[in-house]
């Protein structure tokens, strides 16, 4: 590790990965630091995402891909189920990853682009200079290193601390944090092509509890609830135990891990002097369905190349960095984050009746994508009244 | 300190750290670690998967 670079990434999930290898790429001399000693462990995540999504920026390889989707399915309270299956039957719509394999995929190819790579490193506070951030203090094994670099990206995840010691409030409004666990079950009887997610103010309040294909015989099994709901005997493992004890009685968890999503709107302001933030740090994971994946990487590329060109013209103010924080609000992925965040708060104040009569009306459609918005529209098709209950929902989808 | 972290049941996950209002709790890989700026408001002790945290309320008086 050197004293000084171009580009400094705190964090080395998909955010700080995919940052640190375009940067490298464009060039510049870039460092990431990752404090766990393992990149990609402990997983915290369900690991489901779009195919086409994942391929805008890497190609799949069976080595970090567990199962490939094809259908879902979604139950509510009274048992109803809809089976969403796309258009275009025989192709593959999502991927389940294996994060670990995942994960240190994207920092190898950020090493391999000419990143330097230290785990077991510790951002513990910023170097600032007239409030400018111009690189991070370092803990690693007991030794403590300034390390200075013109623009530093913080994509440390949930906890988001960086961008907080640099004066921008990451606090996750309580009731705005999806509180999680889930265990990886084997030797349960599954569909091994179709991700089942089921609703339900008793099972999963303000949430949802999801069955996610890890291979023939196993699956991410897990729970995303609010806080709000939460208190002794009702915390997301317990809520999780119930649902297993009733579905997978003889399932065999070879894996409990637990985590929290923000579910919240993105951070105020995504850029400071020197500093840029990007992914779970930056809180646009997708309120709806706190998917965050994709968002995680595609925050992380632009913030590198926006850096790379501010770099390039010698000004790495905060007005200079704001293209990129402009860039991500406009383009397909904030539009999604401010629309479906409108939904969830319209979605969690649907009662079980409601949920049951909603999915009654829509029993098996065949969507031409398979997004959460073409779902929604549908939804709404079928039941107009719904538009009477909450204009925003409507106004979030035309 | 009046916020007790039950290390044997914690998940070292940072669901807590997110929405500390005063920047008081720190994961430290595995360990997580609060400090003096923690006012027991006990708004963690919500958001753990796990329940791991605890604010003794008696300690308040
Ligand atoms: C239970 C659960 C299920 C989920 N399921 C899905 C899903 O199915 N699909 C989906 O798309 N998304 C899902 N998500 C969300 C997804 O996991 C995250 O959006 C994604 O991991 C965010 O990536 P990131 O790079 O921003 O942060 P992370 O992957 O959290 O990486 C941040 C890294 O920064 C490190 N770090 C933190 N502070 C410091 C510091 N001071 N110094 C150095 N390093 C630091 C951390 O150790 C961590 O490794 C899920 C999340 C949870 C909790």
């Amino acid at each position: 590790m050197k004293d000084a670079y171009d580009i400094l990434v705190i964090g080395g999930g998909p955010g700080g990965a995919m940052a640190a290898r375009t940067a490298a790429e464009k060039g510049l001399s870039v460092c990431l630091v990752e404090k766990r000693p393992a990149i990609g462990a402990p997983v915290r995540c369900a690991e489901g995402i779009g195919k086409e999504l994942l391929q805008e920026f890497i190609s799949p390889d069976p080595r970090w891909i567990s199962a490939e989707i094809d259908s879902a399915k979604i139950i509510v309270p009274d048992g109803t189920s809809l089976q969403l299956d796309p258009q275009f039957a025989g192709n593959e719509v999502g991927y389940i990853l294996d994060r670990k394999i995942f994960d240190r995929e994207l920092v190898w190819k950020a090493a391999e682009a000419g990143s330097d790579v230290q785990v077991k490193t510790r951002a513990v506070a910023p170097i600032l200079e007239n409030g400018t951030v111009k690189g991070a203090r370092l803990e690693f094994c007991g030794k403590v290193k300034d390390v200075t670099a013109p623009v530093t990206i913080a994509a440390d995840g949930v906890e988001s601390k960086f961008a907080r010691w640099c004066g921008i409030d990451t606090t996750i409004p309580i009731r705005e944090l999806a509180t999680c666990a889930q265990y990886l079950l084997t030797d349960i009887d599954i569909e091994p092509h179709t991700t089942v997610f089921f609703l339900g103010n008793t099972i999963a309040p303000e949430g949802y509890i999801w069955v996610f294909p890890k291979g023939e015989r196993s699956a991410n099994v897990g729970i995303g609830i609010s806080p709000r709901c939460c208190g002794p005997g009702r915390r997301p493992k317990d809520y999780l135990d119930r649902f297993v004890a009733d579905h997978f009685p003889r399932g065999k968890p070879i894996e409990c891990i637990v985590g929290g999503v923000p579910v919240c709107k993105p951070l105020q302001t995504t850029v400071a002097d020197g500093l840029m933030v990007v992914g779970d740090a930056a809180r646009v994971s997708d309120p709806l369905t706190g998917g965050g994946i994709y968002n995680t990487m595609f925050t992380g590329k632009l913030a590198a190349e926006v850096a790379a060109s501010c770099i390039a013209q010698g000004d790495c103010g905060c007005e200079a960095l704001s293209v990129y924080d402009k860039e991500w609000r406009k383009s397909k992925m904030g539009k999604a984050i401010e629309r479906n965040y409108k939904i969830k708060e319209f979605f969690i104040t649907l009662s079980d009746e409601k949920l049951n009569a909603l999915v009654k009306s829509i029993s098996h459609i065949n969507l031409k994508e398979f997004s959460t918005f073409t779902l929604v529209r549908e939804l709404i098709t079928r039941n107009p009244k719904l538009l009477l209950e909450l204009k925003a929902l409507k106004d979030s989808i035309s | 300190m009046m916020l007790t972290i039950h290390r044997e049941i914690c998940g070292y996950c940072g669901a807590c750290v997110s929405v500390c209002p005063e920047g008081a709790l720190e994961l430290i890989d595995a360990y997580l670690e609060v400090d003096e700026k923690c006012i027991s408001c006990g708004i963690c002790t919500k958001a753990c998967p796990l329940g791991a945290l605890e604010v003794d309320h008696e300690g308040r008086l």
